[in-house]
């Protein structure tokens, strides 16, 4: 019978999303300080070229050395300095990306959302169209027209990435915009904008911030997918997409050119994106639905 | 009249909660058993753990449960699947969630008879439109091929009703089956449920937490309270000579024409049903009861009060009538 | 029902058009075009006769209305690389591309409806647990580092299967495994949810109280109504696995339209990189379109509606 509460259910399920809480905080909170602090815990230049210490196997393989925990890439670049800097290109990238598409997204959504009608409409269609665009194809292209720079993959993918937020903002806008307390704020004689700032947008704040991780862990990985394929940031810059990118000649050799910045950009989205799900988990709301 | 269901000492748990604490009922064959209380009070969870439909975490124990003389207490859930739906069947409050979206009123009716008699697609057809049209659904050919949503509530009801019967069933467990329906169309149900009894000769345990339904069509009554039956008794009995004091409590709700006078107050009972904490002793009535005393913490005695008339109350037979008088 | 096809149809149409425009101005805004194709090298005068031959020294609104006329009649222009018609040269790919896009989804299908049914069969449970790290993980993999720890393990350590190219089915695997990942999590996810909510729902109770056998409950009673969301998302995947199949294809070096917009970016082929951008986008829109049909089908509720 409905009525009966179940006691205990769910209390597994919350502490696993504490405990991927903590492991998420655990990643993210890891990476940001190694990007922030890359200059002075790097023992290495990350562009010193030295070609007489080749794809040096790193500390722990046979032929290892504690000069190079890592190892050297094919110029002989140390690889953990390398790896150091990287988890900036990443860390800047998808939080630049996330402030750019979150401010469009957001805009465009609440305002559906808000006004409704045939706004709602627009925005809508803008919504559809922009989710039958190929992101990927799209960014190659206007990178390859336009030429690569890091400042314009933040763009291309701010530009391209807030579809998700503006579905989110428009949906919580508009469950919003029907409640009580709002309407009473309209009554009071608020205006538009004081409504907007001061009852809608603090109260969908906690589901962006949902959505603002999950496209976080999209951004770093289309970004390394964009510099793998050599239409992202440009070389010598240690993206860990183009790292693999570089290093892939020699994968068949020595794969585990491939396996040390292929396994940070894994965990480091692993990390994100468990922030988004105990996040998600703690808000009761259902993103994937 | 032999016992069809003879359930003794039921007991269910979620988790540390006990939703039933030893309940005890009978229902004979060819009779309508009543089963009575306020929500909450574990009717529902009695019904659904007789036919072993328990949610998720639901424990069930008993003393005695046992149905057509068989004792279903051991019964797996494959040997339980066989009983359900042939000789055992069961309807719900909720028709407009319990019928399957999905299919047509025909595909989810026929497939009952497939499953427990290996019926043609055919036989059942034919076998599910009789039924449709015993039930008093006009055009059974026209709703056997119609979804659930393109009926009302008191079709869907009927629907439900049919498809309970499709294997000529000896039990049938009514949980509710008018709450969620129109006035009017509770009535038509009802009238129903009480042809198809006479009709059929099936025994009917209907859960129900109005009285007035009780008075029309049952034979006998079980008033429930906290997780026991608190008295049992045939219907006129009930309605007569109520023994324990939440029956007359419960009684003294409802208003009869001649009996109560107009700007009387109705009855109430002060205070709501409690939750029951683990290894609790005694009367679970006794905060409620004007007759509360001392003996009421420790064990209760069932006393016969009466042809077939049992109650769960530590007051001699008759004690709260001539109080009340 | 037919009303709501129509309306769906009429903004399919115009999202149709919408993306025709922006391939066009996508080409356009990103810089001067003839001196992208004419290279670094080019003089003045070189770079005035690519103009003229290409008829850039137009307006922009009457190129754009060459453009459209012609692209609505499935005509691109020619590639400049390639010599060829540059319809001629998508359609000669679109197959591999299709036939990858296919074989990920149907890989991602025998996967997550399996996992997603039983994480919600045994809810809470370790099942779940692992099946619910096994979404984590695939949302977490970098498809193209995939493709290449693939490559090295089951293509040269093991031998299995050809280290890349374009070829026979057994070139189709790996990139299916590794295009199959990007869809698994949200199928899975998609297939879990509506189990769990279609098994804790009334009819579910029904379908027990008539003593249905256990499979007759969990796939024919439970699943169908856990499916109806699951299909139209799972036609919105391909989509997404269509658009994404430029990395998996220049990872595998698999000769489809994500290869081939890949070279043409290189090569600043323009008119090849805006008809694959407008094809995969109205694949897209097709496929959605799809999707809103089969739930129409799929749905008693709607299709009455």
């Amino acid at each position: 019978m409905s009525e009966v509460i179940l006691p205990g259910s769910g209390a597994g399920r919350r502490l696993l999303a504490n405990t991927g809480f903590l492991l998420g905080a655990l990643i993210v909170g890891a990476v940001l300080i190694v990007a922030i602090l890359a200059p002075w815990i790097s023992p290495h230049d990350p562009f010193a070229i030295d070609l007489t210490r080749r794809l040096v196997p790193p500390v722990f393989m046979e032929g290892g050395t504690p000069l190079n925990l890592l190892g050297t890439d094919q110029l002989g670049r140390d690889y953990l300095s390398r790896l150091i800097y990287g988890a900036r290109i990443s860390m800047v990238i998808g939080i630049s990306t996330v402030i750019v598409s979150g401010l469009i997204g957001t805009t465009i959504g609440v305002l559906g959302g808000f006004y409704g009608g045939r706004v709602d409409d627009a925005v809508m269609f803008a919504i559809t169209a922009r989710l039958s665009i190929p992101v990927v194809l799209v960014a190659l292209a206007v990178a390859g027209l336009m030429g690569t720079s890091f400042l314009l993959v933040i763009l291309i993918l701010g530009l391209l990435l807030w579809d998700r937020f503006a579905v989110v903002a428009r949906s919580t806008t508009m469950q919003l915009r029907n409640l009580d307390y709002v309407s009473a704020a309209w009554c009071a004689g608020s205006s538009h904008s004081s409504v907007l700032l001061k009852e809608i947008l603090p109260n969908i704040a906690t589901h962006l911030a949902v959505v603002a991780t999950l496209e976080m862990a999209l951004a770093i990985l289309l970004e390394a997918a964009l510099s793998f394929l050599g239409l992202g940031v440009p070389a010598p810059l240690p993206s860990w997409g183009l790292m693999i990118s570089e290093a892939k000649e020699y994968m068949f050799f020595t794969p585990w050119v491939i396996l040390v910045p292929g396994i940070a950009l894994f965990v480091l989205v692993l990390g994100v994106n468990l922030l988004g799900d105990a996040l998600r988990d703690m808000l009761g709301t259902d993103l994937n639905r | 009249m032999s016992a069809l269901l003879e359930v003794q000492g039921l007991r269910v748990t979620f988790g540390g909660t006990a939703a039933v604490r030893g309940a005890s009922l009978t229902v004979n064959k060819g009779e309508t058993h009543c089963l009575v209380g306020e929500s909450g009070c574990g009717k529902s969870v009695t019904s659904l753990a007789i036919m072993a439909l328990l949610a998720k975490g639901g424990r069930r124990e008993a003393d005695v449960l046992s149905f057509a003389g068989q004792d279903i207490r051991g019964l797996n859930e494959r040997q339980m699947s066989r009983l359900r739906g042939d000789r055992m069947a069961m309807i719900f409050q909720e028709p407009m969630t319990s019928l399957n979206p999905a299919y047509t009123v025909g595909s989810q009716m026929t497939e009952v008879l497939r499953r427990h008699r290996g019926a043609s697609r055919v036989q059942a057809v034919d076998r599910a439109a009789e039924l449709l049209g015993r039930v008093g659904i006009t055009a059974p050919g026209l709703r056997l091929g119609q979804f659930p949503h393109q009926l009302s509530g008191g079709l869907r009801q009927r629907v439900m009703i049919a498809m309970a019967l499709m294997c000529d069933p000896e039990l049938l467990i009514a949980d509710e089956p008018t709450t969620a329906l129109d006035v009017t169309v509770q009535a038509q149900i009802l009238r129903l449920l009480a042809g198809i009894q006479k009709d059929l000769g099936l025994g009917i345990l209907l859960i129900t937490h109005d009285l007035g339904v009780v008075a029309r069509i049952a034979d006998r009554v079980s008033v429930m309270y906290a997780g026991e039956v608190v008295e049992s008794a045939p219907t006129a009995a009930l309605f007569a000579d109520p023994q324990h004091p939440y029956t007359r409590g419960l009684l003294a709700c409802v208003p009869v024409p001649g009996k109560v006078k107009r700007g009387d107050p109705l009855g109430s009972i002060p205070g709501v049903v409690p939750r029951i904490p683990p290894g609790f002793r005694g009367c679970a009535f006794r905060d409620r009861c004007a007759y509360a005393h001392a003996e009421c913490a420790g064990t209760i005695p069932r006393r016969g009060a009466g042809a077939g008339h049992e109650v769960l109350c530590t007051l001699p037979p008759g004690y709260a009538s001539r109080v009340a008088a | 029902m037919l009303r709501f096809l129509l309306r769906r149809l009429a903004v399919a149409l115009l999202v149709a058009l919408t993306v025709l425009t922006l391939s066009f101005l996508l080409t356009r805004l990103s810089g001067d075009l003839a001196i992208s194709i004419a290279g670094p090298n080019a003089t003045q005068e070189d770079v005035d006769i690519i103009r003229r031959a290409y008829g850039l020294n137009r307006p922009l609104t009457q190129q754009y209305l060459d453009w459209l006329v012609r692209a609505v009649q499935g005509d691109f222009g020619d590639s400049f690389f390639f010599k060829d018609r540059v319809a001629k040269l998508i359609a000669s790919r679109l197959p591999i591309t299709m036939t990858l896009g296919l074989v990920g989804l149907a890989i991602a299908l025998v996967v997550s409806l399996p996992l997603g049914i039983i994480a919600a069969v045994r809810e809470n449970s370790w099942v779940d647990r692992s099946v619910m790290m096994v979404a984590l993980i695939g949302q977490a993999m970098p498809s193209f580092w995939l493709g290449l720890i693939l490559m090295v393990v089951l293509g040269l350590n093991l031998g299995w299967l050809p280290i890349s190219g374009t070829g026979g089915w057994e070139y189709y695997v790996m990139p299916g495994i590794v295009l199959a990942f990007s869809a698994i999590p949200s199928l899975m996810r998609l297939t879990r949810s509506g189990m769990i909510e279609a098994l804790s729902s009334d009819y579910i109770r029904t379908a027990r109280a008539k003593g249905l056998s256990r499979l007759s409950i969990l796939v024919k009673h439970g699943f169908r109504n856990a499916a109806i969301p699951v299909v139209s998302i799972a036609a919105v995947q391909l989509g997404f696995m269509l658009g994404g199949s430029i990395v998996i294809e220049s990872v595998f070096a698999m000769h489809g339209v994500g290869y081939l917009a890949w070279e043409s970016i290189g090569k600043n082929d323009f008119p090849v990189v805006q008809a694959v951008v407008l094809v995969l986008a109205l694949l897209y829109i097709a496929l959605t379109l799809l999707a809103d049909m089969l739930n129409a089908v799929l749905d008693p509720r709607l299709r009455s509606a």
